[in-house]
């Protein structure tokens, strides 16, 4: 039997199936129990304080972020609604197990219905509900063994930050959702632990627990041990080689890490990351009631800059929204869509201090490596006033991201405006196909090989090419090795990705011309669909099997 | 009756981690606590964290919080701290 979804987390897994969170049966409507009801109810209260209690111990083992969901957690299992909830229903007949079904339904119902946040907590009660069940019917719980004898694939319907708070790397081999986009946090959290990862992978529930499968965290593809040709083991075929990114051929494309701080830059070094190609500075900012003055804000940017002395280093300026509200950028009303709302350069244009203030902090250490862009640019204007905002502050690279439409679809005017661009694949995918990163439902929309993505990128870089001025690609595609050699066959003339990609991506693009890059490229995006694409490319980059990628 | 009006303060509202540190500290109270929004829609239990949720408070939104009864002073001075704490 083979399974296939969407390979998000490059590498191989492999390892017995360990399915998570078995979605516990729902107890048969109008289920009755015999007996005193004060025992059913005094059964139902017992199971809630068990669940309560686990789930507060599990957040005091997790700490930090995870601590707080898990707690909250811990308060719904024990909320006096909904226990109230329960003993009615209980003496109106109900077995314990149907009337805590049907008390969660009608919370998670409530919550459902309100969207956004308050969804997301209907997941949340989803799962408290199924522990207790599992614990009224005597069924197993919900979860994943500590300390397994090896590591197993992580099989669920989709992983919520509660659930992985307390995996280790040590222990898992591969995850394996049915649910979940490539920039899902499934996905995100996998490429960060360097562990392959493939989502939107329907029927991966049903697998047998137990049952040895190997998971490709880059085609995608999710196959029994027993069948076929017996896998390397993960990274063992191109090891870790360092040294400068280039082709067969050698022809160059520096291969850059995304961090999100200063501590990320040790583990792009290891992984031979040759500069910075995206630096997040949101994590400067988050969780401050003033942003930071540029005094605070210079050592951070000097310690990655110290870190790759002759290497690109490329900050993003803030990207804040309504999604990850700041109190000194105030919301102008409430926005039902974030991700169409006032954020990136659009708040700057409300706040320029802000924007000024991180300008200056970048001039005052600014070096020959340094470039700076700013994230969700619309237009050229917008290109452009950035640029000059950059200039005022003494900085000589600027650029852009292009991940909106308009951006490629006009970039000969957006890279006419400034010194260089960046290709951002995730924002731009949401964007040109209308479907929310974080959801579950559209995300095979957002396969990075949408021949319609292919053809933004190709734009772009084109555009770049005849102005003769950089052009890099710093989404997750990038970290595909297969898609890399697409891009780069596309004109990309640096790669940047989360650090655990570097080493599959280099080998990738080691065993292929540049030639072959553009062929591959050229058969991809005369493609119909995003499988075929995939295919087509595949087929003209035939060291990738060599690898065993 | 006591009341308070107080401003939340939470970026993320009166949810997430306010939400719960609220909720944790009325549940220790011995009488009824009850929260509402100054504009609009009936008070809810204070002591019911799916409650508080639903009820939906976002940040710089005013919540009338009551209680009755001996040392509901204290409490509901506590609980404003709570909620107006950014």
């Amino acid at each position: 039997m083979r399974l296939r979804g969407v390979g998000v987390s490059p590498g191989i897994g492999q390892g017995p199936v360990y399915v998570m969170s078995v979605s516990v049966p729902e107890p048969p409507a109008g289920a009755t129990y015999t007996g005193d009801a004060e025992r059913e109810k005094e059964r139902a209260l017992a199971a809630l304080t068990q669940v309560a209690g686990e789930l507060e111990a599990r957040g005091h083992q997790a700490g930090g972020e995870a601590e707080s969901i898990l707690k909250a957690q811990a308060l719904m299992a024990e909320d006096p609604g909904l226990v109230v909830r329960v003993k009615t229903l209980i003496d109106r007949g109900l077995a314990a197990p149907r009337a805590a079904f049907e008390a969660f339904t009608k919370y998670r119902d409530v919550l459902s219905g309100a969207g956004g946040y308050l969804g997301e907590r209907a997941a949340d009660l989803n799962d408290i509900r199924d522990r207790v069940i599992a614990i009224l019917t005597g069924q197993q719980m919900p979860g994943v063994p500590r300390v397994p004898d090896e590591p197993y694939v992580v099989v669920a319907t989709d992983l919520a930050p509660a659930d992985t708070a307390v995996l280790s790397k040590r222990h898992v081999a591969a995850f394996v959702t049915e649910e979940g986009g490539p920039t899902s946090h499934t996905a995100i959290l996998a490429r960060a632990l360097g562990v392959p990862a493939v989502v939107a992978c329907r029927g991966a529930t049903g697998l047998t627990p137990g049952l040895r499968v190997v998971v490709d965290g880059t085609s995608g593809e999710v196959r029994m041990e027993s069948e076929g040709a017996a896998p390397v083991t993960a990274g063992v075929a191109y090891g870790t080689p360092h040294g400068p990114g280039r082709t067969r051929d050698g022809h160059p494309v520096p291969l850059l890490a995304n961090i999100g701080g200063p501590d990320e830059v040790e583990r792009a070094l290891a992984m031979g990351a040759e500069g910075v190609g995206l630096y997040r500075t949101e994590f400067l900012y988050l969780g401050r009631e003033h942003p930071p003055s540029r005094e605070e804000q210079e050592p951070a940017y000097r310690a990655v800059l110290d870190a790759f002395p002759g290497r690109p280093v490329v900050v993003r300026t803030l990207d804040a929204g309504a999604d990850k509200p700041l109190a000194f950028l105030p919301a102008p009303g409430r926005e039902p869509n974030p991700a169409l709302g006032r954020r990136g350069l659009r708040a700057y244009r409300d706040f320029p201090g802000v924007m000024e203030e991180q300008l200056a902090a970048l001039g005052a250490v600014v070096t020959t490596d340094l470039q700076v862009m700013a994230p969700m640019v619309a237009t050229a204007e917008e290109a452009a006033w950035f640029a000059a905002a950059c200039r005022t502050a003494g900085l000589p690279q600027a650029g852009v991201m292009v991940e909106i439409p308009s951006a490629a679809l006009r970039a000969e005017t957006v890279v006419a405006a400034v010194d260089f661009v960046s290709i951002g694949t995730n924002d731009l995918a949401q964007y040109a196909f209308a479907a929310d990163r974080e959801l579950g439902a559209v995300s095979g929309l957002l396969d990075p090989w949408q021949p319609a993505l292919l053809d933004l990128v190709s734009m772009t870089t084109a555009a770049a090419a005849v102005a003769g001025k950089p052009c890099g690609v710093c989404g997750e595609a990038a970290a595909d090795p297969a898609l890399a050699c697409v891009l780069v066959g596309l004109g990309a003339t640096s790669l940047s990705m989360g650090s655990a990609a570097l080493p599959a991506v280099r080998a990738a693009l080691a065993a292929h011309t540049l030639e072959q890059c553009e062929q591959a490229a050229q058969a991809a995006l005369t493609q119909a669909t995003a499988e075929q694409a995939r295919a087509a490319a595949r087929a003209d980059l035939p060291g990738l099997a060599r690898l065993g990628l | 009756m006591g009341e308070r009006k107080v401003t939340v303060a939470a970026e993320v509202g009166l949810h997430a981690r306010p939400a719960a540190t609220f909720v944790k500290r009325a549940m220790q109270a011995p009488m009824d606590i009850s929260v509402g929004k100054v504009h609009g829609g009936s008070p809810v239990n204070g002591k019911s964290i799916l409650a508080i949720l639903a009820l939906d408070v976002r940040q710089g939104e005013t919540i009338v919080i009551s209680a009755d009864g001996e040392g509901s002073e204290e409490i509901l001075d506590e609980l404003a701290t709570i909620a107006g704490t950014p």
